[in-house]
């Protein structure tokens, strides 16, 4: 068994596993690995590392600083609903640490991307959860406020998927994006899961994710069964493993900004 | 020879011409050249680049730039992929009904996520061969540590590729896939961990910056190579990317 050196592999090369060891450590999770000596590496912090690539904000060209500010956006109203709803009773104990992680990821997105941007962050927004009055339990009620959080995190997944061709130009800042990317998204399935939906998501209705209709914008065309320029359920046709909802699921789409504007505007008070 | 593929599930004869058929279809709309065709002889499980049989041991070279980023990434996939049909086709005592269903639905993905680069390379990486054999299949948490170190390596490879793709269109075809490894890393962790932050905690998302793992394919590759037999050659990628 071979595992223990595929870990301690990633340890040598992913110079961040020391400052999450330090925390993973410090919560006993994983006792085994509390041994390793961490002293020799410095952690590297992205922040700091796009300060170096990039300078000051004002050496960003305008389609890289657009884009962050959409991201912006975005983070902002997801810390803001989480840390609204930060210490309600009305979540599970099973699921505290689950949406505080959740928080505190989006708290330090905002961060981030406000530290990158600088001056040209454009400002915290004010939010209304209701929807306009759409929602009418977000805070007293689990079910609508999980229901909410999957859709912010699919949601942001297939933002920040739209948007990595903009970044082509700025590669540090693509990987960046893509590494936020990617957090949505194990935000977006442990949701699901707790919600006791598949990870993943199949179809592109809001009612095969179990959800209310008014949020149907969220996953229109996630029922994509062609890529590449590849009909997949035709060309897998004849293997009895594959079925086209998991063609379905094995792609999230990109969702253009337009389209994401439209569907978080309801939020905007 | 115990776990080790080609592979578990394509010894029906319908799956063989499953992957004819694919071919057939997909593969007239991929990539000029490299032309796969089916072994004929009598073990129809392999296929075979044409032109040259392939046998455990020989040096894959992988191309350069973002071709040899897509070969990476089926490197990748048909591992995963290979991993997860060899877990179905050995399946621990006692699997319960819903650990089945998840194995399926992540062997389904892995599976279409290997034949789509399959078609879209044409031939320039050839259906490797992998020895499972230092993972004990029978032991639930040992499959799941195995599967979860498999998503996290893909994950981060992922992620550490995409700065090196020139091509939108294969930048946006592989941030498609990395979110969908990721849902499957996420839910993994939460059943190594059940009702905590171990989906995204500090081992995984780094607690001060938000951002999930990015692997350079240097670091990647030498992960995978414990499982393939044949031997991955990158250093023509690798000096490829800027």
């Amino acid at each position: 068994m071979n595992l223990q050196n595929l870990l301690s592999d990633i340890e040598k090369v992913d110079g961040e596993i020391f400052d999450r060891l330090a925390h993973v450590s410090r919560r006993g999770l994983f006792s085994s690995l509390t041994k390793k000596t961490i002293a020799a590496a410095a952690p590297a912090i992205m922040a700091s590392a796009l300060t170096k690539s990039y300078g000051q904000s004002s050496g960003l060209p305008q389609n890289v600083k657009d884009v962050l500010n959409y991201a912006l956006t975005l983070e902002y109203l997801e810390y803001r609903f989480y840390d609204t709803a930060n210490n309600l009773s009305m979540i599970p104990n099973d699921y505290k640490m689950a949406f505080e992680v959740i928080r505190r990821h989006e708290q330090v997105h905002v961060r981030l991307l406000k530290n990158v941007l600088g001056a040209d962050a454009i400002p915290e927004p004010k939010f209304d959860f209701s929807a306009k009055g759409t929602f009418t339990d977000t805070f007293s009620n689990f079910q609508t406020f999980a229901a909410i959080a999957q859709t912010f995190e699919d949601t942001g997944v297939r933002a920040y998927k739209g948007q990595a061709a903009n970044l082509q130009n700025a590669p540090a800042i693509l990987q960046v994006a893509l590494q936020i990317h990617a957090t949505e998204a194990a935000h977006a399935a442990n949701v699901r899961y707790i919600r006791g939906q598949k990870g993943w998501i199949t179809g592109g209705t809001a009612a095969m994710q179990g959800l209310p209709s008014v949020v149907n914008g969220s996953y229109a065309g996630e029922d994509n069964v062609t890529q590449g320029g590849v009909n997949l359920v035709t060309a897998l046709a004849g293997d009895n493993r594959i079925t086209p909802a998991m063609i379905m699921e094995a792609f999230d789409e990109p969702l253009d900004k337009n389209t994401v504007v439209g569907i978080v505007t309801p939020f905007f008070a | 020879m115990e776990n080790i593929t080609n592979r578990p599930e394509t010894t029906t004869s319908e799956s063989a011409s499953s992957r004819r058929s694919f071919l057939r279809v997909a593969g007239a709309a991929a990539v000029t050249g490299g032309l796969l065709t089916a072994c004929s002889h009598a073990d129809e499980n392999y296929l075979i680049p044409s032109g040259s049989a392939r046998a455990a041991g020989d040096t894959v070279k992988l191309p350069t730039g973002d071709v040899g980023i897509l070969a990476f990434a089926y490197v990748l996939e048909q591992l995963e992929a290979a991993f997860y049909e060899m877990l179905l086709a050995k399946p621990y005592p006692n699997m319960s009904s819903a650990d089945r269903q998840l194995w399926t639905d992540i062997r389904g993905h892995e599976i279409i996520h290997r034949e789509l680069f399959k078609a879209a390379l044409g031939g320039a990486v050839p259906t490797l061969t992998f020895n499972f054999s230092s993972i004990d299949f029978n032991d639930r948490a040992a499959v799941l540590i195995a599967a979860e170190a498999f998503e996290k390596t893909g994950v981060g490879a992922y992620n550490g590729a995409g700065k090196y793709i020139k091509d939108a269109g294969y930048l946006t075809l592989a941030g498609k896939i990395v979110s969908v490894e990721t849902r499957h890393h996420s839910i993994l962790r939460e059943l190594q961990y059940p009702k905590s932050d171990a989906f995204a905690g500090p081992t995984i998302v780094t607690s001060d910056t938000g951002l999930h793992l990015a692997y350079e394919p240097t670091f990647v590759l030498p992960i995978a190579q414990k499982y393939i037999l044949e031997t991955i050659d990158a250093s023509a990628l690798v000096s490829s990317l800027a």
